[in-house]
């Protein structure tokens, strides 16, 4: 019994991350029908700036709520600003190319980033030597939250870390936060009339481009938030941690109706949970294998994923 | 409708990056990034014909990747041994010099890298890999070219039955497994241990099947087999399974990015058992990213710094000053390949594959850093093993087992 709510704590933790990064994806194809596949490599740069701030303000400042939200705000500012600068410069110049053009643009982008970040670059300025690229070497994370057991159960059988409660609380936050701007500000609906066409929102006189800029700043800064609770839980950050990540949170967005915001959501929880007890009750080697699998079969019996409508309203 | 079109675009786009990825060998190899661990630069490699008096070797080694940290030790090792045989005069009069390509610790970026080595930089040997994986990939290549590969590192078994031309320095799986399961059973006294190994990795394998045959010929009892693939880093799934088994013991074969972190979520679990392991483990990044979850844990190695023998001081010394780091056992390993091949080469009557070949067969009684090295008709060498602690962020000799 214990074991089994273990594994539920542990799905609903890569779950919850998963879904963080699917709502970017999702958004995006809401309003540019892209899949954006830089998209976890956005979330791994996001870490990496999270780390160099932590870096600057020590060892000493670490556990505090001050250096963790400051951590958070860097992180999340600076990808909205990369997320800006992709759209902006390589993804609006081919906004009336063919869908296939901007992909292989997205992927060209994401390689770019993963491979760039494996470099090594140090420069030397203002008197001391600064990393610019960190190299491909795995870095540990700082520890953001100072770890304390929030809950035990049974004869340390199932131990709850605080660090666990505030991340699920945060992943929480964004939702929420998420959810209300989409649906209950006069921009969610701007972006959900772009997503539902974007001539007619164009006509009507949205400001498209703006609109898309915005959501593609949304999307990376929650990305950026996935990641720092990614590095958190996992502790080793390296430049390639984004791929894989990202390809799950795709899956879990296929799954739940790319578009829908709800659907990413279960999508993710879904996936993360299903990985979870595929380790945990058969074999490791089926992760993988499943999570992909799970795709092929949404695909072929509801096209639409679980939670997607053909005449649905997109966002 | 729209939506499964585009994402079987998508998954074929995946597709298409692994074939890419597979086809990259066929460009120029990296020269080797310089990574932080390092004190110097490698030298970019151009790829031009080495000049008449100098005797190129090939060197293929995971400068970047997931065992970077093992490349660069290796390479580090090489360098020191190459500088002092040119320093001592070089060899039949010829000075020496060493091309080394990263294979970003895959398989196939090792064999293509292998293949460079031998087309087109006409190395007389080669040297490499540390992980079995990759030197199983790179030994059917050097085997058919009739070039001598030394591997200072891989300890599969299989990685030298790929020909008489493949020859390695350390000792391999069988012993390693066999030392740890019998330092759990008669020193550690452990009556259940649980395994958790790399599908992946041919050296975790390796060395899960050796443990798991010799602890239960011992007596021991195997209490569970868990698996994961090199890359994943949740390992709670498996983790949870194990802790509900009690074990007493936990043999993780791994490399040591995988284990700071199987270590690390295992104390998050409240799984509270001693890890073991094997070389895999040497590196000092596995304090860095382990931190305090490593502690108290043990490892089958092959040279322990700790040794008193001069030669090995002297060698730590020399490294020391040169590298301003603590020689691990795969610098040591590296060091000790390099020397096999240069003094194989004084002895060879000319430097032709087969010649160099009959040389590196014939080593005897070669003073190693890391053992004493006699390659036996399988061109293993026979050697003992040491058994090391850690203990407050280093690793502590704790005995040597002999074969």
């Amino acid at each position: 019994m214990y074991e089994f709510i273990q594994h539920v704590i542990n799905g609903l933790a890569v779950g919850t991350i998963y879904a963080l990064v699917a709502l970017g994806y999702t958004m995006v194809y809401g309003v540019l029908k892209l899949i954006n596949f830089a998209h976890g490599d956005v979330m791994m740069v996001g870490v990496y700036v999270g780390y160099a701030v932590a870096f600057l303000l020590g060892r000493d400042a670490m556990g505090s709520l001050g250096s963790a939200l400051l951590v958070f705000a860097v992180s999340m500012g600076t990808c909205a600003v990369i997320g800006f600068v992709i759209e902006r410069f390589a993804y609006r110049p081919l906004r009336d190319k063919s869908r296939l053009t901007a992909l292989i643009t997205a992927i060209g982008i994401s390689f770019a980033l993963s491979y760039g970040f494996q470099l090594d670059l140090k420069v030397n300025a203002f008197g001391s030597e600064w990393t610019v690229l960190p190299g491909a070497a795995s870095r540990r994370f700082p520890e953001l939250i100072r770890p304390q057991e929030w809950l035990v159960l049974g004869d340390s059988d199932v131990i709850i870390w605080n660090w666990q409660v505030i991340s699920f609380g945060i992943a929480l936050f964004l939702l929420a936060g998420l959810q209300v701007l989409v649906y209950r500000t006069r921009f969610g609906k701007a972006m959900r009339a772009v997503s539902h066409d974007h001539r007619v929102a164009a006509l009507l006189g949205i400001p498209v481009d703006t609109v898309i800029a915005v959501t593609f700043m949304l999307g990376s800064a929650l990305a950026a938030g996935a990641g720092l609770l990614y590095a958190i839980k996992d502790k080793t950050i390296q430049p390639l941690m984004g791929v894989m990540v990202g390809l799950k949170a795709f899956v879990a967005a296929v799954i739940g109706g790319i578009g829908n915001l709800p659907g990413a959501v279960v999508g993710a929880l879904l996936l993360g949970m299903c990985e979870e007890f595929i380790v945990g009750y058969t074999a490791s080697s089926w992760r993988d294998a499943v999570a992909f699998g799970f795709l092929i079969v949404v695909l072929l019996f509801r096209p639409e994923g679980l939670f997607g409508r053909v005449q649905a309203e997109k966002v | 409708m729209r939506v499964s079109v585009l994402a079987a675009c998508a998954a074929l786009c995946v597709l298409g990056l692994a074939c890419e990825k597979k086809t990259t060998p066929t460009e120029p190899v990296k020269p080797a990034e310089p990574t932080p661990t390092a004190g110097k630069d490698v030298k970019p490699a151009e790829p031009k014909p080495a000049a008449e008096d100098t005797i190129l070797l090939g060197e293929v080694g995971s400068l970047t990747g997931s065992e970077a940290a093992f490349g660069v030790s290796t390479r580090n090792g090489i360098e020191l041994a190459i500088d002092e045989a040119n320093a001592a005069g070089g060899v039949k009069g010829k000075k020496l010099a060493v091309r080394v390509y990263d294979d970003q610790s895959k398989p196939e970026e090792a064999a293509a890298a292998t293949t460079r080595l031998i087309t087109q930089d006409k190395v007389v040997a080669i040297l490499g890999e540390v992980a079995s994986s990759n030197s199983l990939a790179m030994a059917p290549i050097a085997q058919e070219a009739k070039v001598p590969m030394v591997s200072p590192s891989s300890t599969n078994p299989k990685v030298t039955e790929v020909g008489d031309y493949i020859f390695r320095v350390c000792f391999i799986d069988p012993f390693q497994g066999f030392v740890m399961a019998k330092y759990a059973h008669e020193d550690l006294k452990f009556k259940t241990v649980a395994i958790l190994t790399d599908k992946k990795s041919a050296y975790s394998e390796g060395l899960t099947e050796v443990f798991q045959r010799k602890f239960s010929e011992m007596g021991g009892k195997i209490v569970g087999v868990e698996a994961y693939s090199k890359g994943d880093t949740d390992f709670r799934a498996q983790l949870t399974n194990i802790k509900k088994l009690k074990p007493q013991g936990l043999y993780v074969p791994g490399y040591y990015q995988d284990v700071a972190i199987i270590a690390e979520q295992a104390r998050e679990l409240g799984l509270k058992v001693t890890m073991m392991g094997g070389d895999g483990w040497d590196s000092e990044k596995l304090f860095e990213l382990g931190g305090s979850a490593v502690e108290g844990s043990y490892v089958s190695n092959h040279y322990s710094a700790d040794d008193p023998t001069p030669r090995v001081q002297d060698f730590i010394k020399k490294y020391q000053a040169r590298f301003g780091a603590v020689p691990d056992s795969l610098a040591a390993l590296g060091y000790d390949a390099a020397r096999v091949v240069i003094e194989a080469m004084t002895r060879a009557p000319d430097l032709s594959g087969p010649a160099l070949r009959e040389a590196i067969a014939a080593t005897k009684d070669f003073p190693g850093v890391a053992g004493t090295i006699t390659l036996d008709e399988k061109r293993n060498p026979v050697k003992p093993a040491v058994v090391l602690a850690v203990e407050g962020g280093k690793f502590k000799y704790k005995a040597t087992v002999a074969p």
